[in-house]
């Protein structure tokens, strides 16, 4: 099962992500910034990040940059977790580097299937 | 598998009315700038989380008119829309209504549909129809799509060409084409055409290529969507595999397959059996759908019955410091334990010192628990920048509201029961207090009033301090008013500081008219019964044209008050500290008798009644004299009362246990409480026993409750 970093900065997005995930077996740590998350991530390697964009101090695109500046980051998948009015923030986050998006509203079986998705 | 996220709607809510006070403040903030671009941000951010918050959730209704706030916010802060004083009132209109709805679906409340839709048509005009252009938009959309995915060929022939950089957005080729496989028969050839001398190659990029046909019935849109994330890093190419004789020589049998199963599987069932097992597996769905909705309709009875429990957010380093006060505390039993085990008589400065640390520890760990409860008095002062300014846009009156020492911390209960006290306060300030813009340039005063709400601790009590620099009491009018209702002579000499006081009593308005702002029948008898029944007080200081101030005092908590233990004959009770006047022993030459009053004692000025708790709790007396006795004046509802006791022991701190949640309300009463020697000890409540001496009830129900307790 994988590791996981999850970033939202409202705590019910985060404890609903983190709790689905860890149902699915997976280790799930979370953040409520980007800043928070960027700490988290150079101390420690993911199998995949799942971040908001919308975030104060640091939002989920900036996140995404800085993570694929990161050499153990590169490759790693990362999620940006969009709104359905987000149309440019779709492009903005794979200009960014982002590997997907889940559009949000999404259900714990969504977000399951798209987890799954990316983790071969 | 399925997962019940109702777990995090308590979060939810909790998260969204924090998010709605930040956009109050926010709007209140934009109003006075300049349009600050990060003040905009954090309000779109908040509508943006309650938005994808509620729609996750499930409340579609809340996420649908949260989306209309957030095009608005959005585009205020694109720059596309001017913030004007009307966009941020219809704003301000709907975080109330957002508010409303919250409550009522968090309570499981129908909401008022109509005040919805008044202030939703607001944002719509507002947003000039923008809303109904993206609708038609989508609709387009959808049909375009349902032509693509009409007439299906036998299959679709892809051809996927990453660009160089695909893999470093995280996106591995492999994910795709194991999709694709999913949807059908996939037949796969890798092209290595571009891959470069094994020199030049770069292990970071991706050079192959794929040529695939999947023979499927599958939709255009469902391959697309297995590349949305990439279709702009690769090469993309989905064309309709047609029915060409090679292909039609692969697909036929793929055609027959599916039967072929069937066969093998059930090679005896006919066509009627089969309809009848699809009879049976329809059946318990249709059970299940008819089970649902009653198990909602009780789940919805069960929350309706029990409320939510309150809940509380405590900082980390709260709970961490508690964590190590249990550790010392541990070390300390074990300590003791230690030197209980064994005990001899040199041990005796051990154990001395383990009792003195175990009474640093529980006092450490009282004061670390009651911290939990504590929260800054930001959350009650946060709710004054929208009343100022919804009250200052109704009377024309320039205020300037400054808010100090909003970090102070008090008890949460506290909290919440003094913010009504509060709010009358400050609607008085404004209303009688500060003076319109003519009269106060008339007065040589800045034309914008000043309203400070301030907060600080002083010994174990908050003080909170409503200051304004309006026009002060006008102790004429008062004084005239206090006459006219019969509550002074005319004769009465009193000093201002006496007359400031009359606003407190019963019965007093000096509002020639009622205003809509305040003196809704609601008096400053009221709030100083409110504050009092805190355990607090409230006191005015007003100089004439200069300003009014009111300063509160709380106690911190309402678990633990500092008592005063006394004695009636054979029984302890405590008397609350702050109650406490002065003791005194008694003169036979001061007492007076009154007839229908009773005894009244003369204490300089004043007389006070006498009132012998042995007989309003009904108690064999031990001594009847009152010069053999002590008389513990006590102040409350601003009146003074000698209670006449045994004797006074000592002070303490006390763990207030209500009488109400373990018996009932006992006039007279404010709870119990178990001494050191593991007794119980009523704690006497002054304004009751007041009450009770005025009115004795019939049958003296005190000490029918107390006995039957």
């Amino acid at each position: 099962m994988a590791k996981i970093l999850a970033v939202d900065d409202s705590a019910s997005m985060r404890q609903m992500v983190a709790f689905t995930l860890k149902g699915a077996g997976h280790t799930v740590t979370d953040a409520a910034d980007g800043k928070q998350a960027l700490d988290i991530a150079k101390t420690q390697s993911f199998d995949l990040v799942l971040t908001d964009i919308n975030m104060p101090v640091m939002d989920g695109i900036t996140l995404t940059k800085e993570l694929r500046a990161l050499p153990s980051y590169r490759f790693t998948p990362v999620l940006v977790l969009t709104t359905e009015a987000g149309g440019d923030k779709k492009s903005q986050g794979r200009a960014a580097g982002a590997t997907g998006w889940l559009v949000k509203p999404f259900n714990p079986e969504q977000l399951l299937a798209t987890v799954k998705k990316v983790l071969s | 598998m399925s997962i019940d996220i109702s777990q995090f709607h308590d979060v939810f809510f909790e998260e969204s009315f924090e998010g709605l006070d930040a956009m109050e403040s926010g709007l209140l903030n934009l109003e006075e700038g300049a349009a600050d671009v990060e003040e905009i941000n954090t309000i779109f951010r908040a509508a943006h989380s309650i938005k994808g918050g509620a729609g996750t959730f499930g409340f579609m209704a809340v996420s649908e008119f949260t989306h209309k706030m957030e095009t608005l916010l959005d585009e205020m802060r694109n720059g596309q829309r001017e913030v004007t004083p009307e966009s941020t009132n219809v704003l301000l209109e709907a975080v109330d209504v957002l508010r409303e709805m919250l409550t009522a679906v968090q309570q499981d409340q129908p909401t008022d549909d109509a005040r919805i839709a008044v202030v939703c048509e607001k944002l719509v005009d507002m947003l000039g129809g923008d809303e109904a252009g993206d609708t038609v938009e989508s609709q387009g959309e959808t049909e375009t799509a349902a032509e693509d995915g009409g007439e299906g060929p036998i299959g679709w022939k892809i051809d996927f060409r990453p660009h160089l950089h695909m893999l470093q957005t995280g996106n591995d080729p492999v994910r795709m084409i194991r999709e694709l496989d999913s949807l059908g028969e996939l037949s796969v050839t890798a092209d290595d055409n571009n891959l470069p001398p094994f020199s030049d190659l770069e292990p970071e990029d991706s050079y192959l290529a794929w040529h695939m046909e999947l023979r499927s019935d599958v939709a255009k849109e469902e391959i697309i969507e297995i590349f949305e994330w990439v279709d702009d890093d690769c090469d993309l190419t989905i064309e309709p595999l047609l029915g060409t004789a090679t292909v039609a020589e692969v697909s036929a049998p793929a055609e027959d397959e599916p039967a072929a199963i069937v066969e093998a599987d059930e090679p005896f069932v006919d066509v009627e059996e089969l309809d009848e097992e699809a009879d049976l597996i329809a059946e318990p769905a249709a059970e299940a759908e008819l089970k649902a909705p009653a198990a909602k309709a009780e789940a919805k009875q069960k929350s309706a019955s029990t409320p939510a429990a309150a809940s509380i957010r405590v900082g980390t380093d709260k709970i961490d410091s508690l964590i190590n006060m249990v550790g010392e505390l541990v070390i300390t039993q074990s300590m003791l334990s230690q030197v209980g085990e064994n005990f001899t008589e040199e041990m005796l400065p051990q154990l001395i010192d383990g009792l003195a640390q175990l009474e640093r520890n529980t006092r450490e760990m009282q004061e670390g628990v009651m911290r939990i409860r504590m929260l800054p008095i930001s959350f009650a002062f946060n709710r004054f920048p929208r009343l100022v300014h919804d009250l200052t846009s109704k009377n024309g009156k320039q205020v300037d509201l400054k808010l100090t020492g909003e970090q102070t911390e008090l008890d949460k209960t506290v909290m919440e029961k003094i913010g009504d006290p509060l709010v009358h306060l400050v609607r008085n300030s404004l209303d009688h207090g500060l003076e319109t813009p003519e009269v106060r340039a008339a007065a040589g005063k800045n034309e914008t009033g000043t309203l400070n709400l301030n907060a600080y601790h002083q010994g174990g009590n908050i003080v909170i301090e409503i200051i304004d620099d309006g026009a002060g009491l006008n102790e004429e009018k008062i004084l005239n008013k206090a006459v006219e209702k019969g509550l002074v002579a005319a004769s009465d000499n009193l000093s201002p500081e006496k007359i400031h006081e009359l606003i407190f009593m019963a019965g007093f308005s000096t509002a020639d008219v009622v205003s809509d702002i305040s003196g809704r029948g609601v008096g400053m008898d009221v709030v100083r019964k409110n504050i009092h029944s805190l355990g607090g007080s409230v006191e005015v200081s007003s100089e004439k044209g200069v300003g009014t101030k009111f300063t509160i005092r709380l106690p911190l908590t309402l678990a633990i008050m500092d008592g005063q233990s006394i004695r009636v004959a054979k029984e302890n009770y405590i008397l609350p500290l702050v109650s406490i006047v002065e003791s005194l022993e008694v003169k036979g030459s001061e007492i007076k008798q009154v007839s229908g009053k009773g005894e009244l004692y003369k204490l300089r000025e004043d007389y006070v009644p006498v009132i012998r708790l042995y007989e309003v709790f009904g108690i064999e007396p031990q001594i009847t004299d009152l010069e053999e006795g002590l008389l513990v004046v006590v102040e409350g509802d601003g009146q003074k009362v000698g209670l006449f006791i045994d004797d006074l022991l000592g002070q303490q701190q006390v763990v207030i246990k209500s009488l109400e949640t373990n018996y009932r309300k006992v006039l007279g009463l404010s709870g119990a409480t178990i001494l050191g020697d593991g007794t119980v000890a009523l704690i006497l409540d002054v304004p009751g026993l007041i009450s009770l001496y005025r009115e004795p009830p019939s049958g003296n129900s005190v000490v029918k409750a107390v006995r039957a307790a």
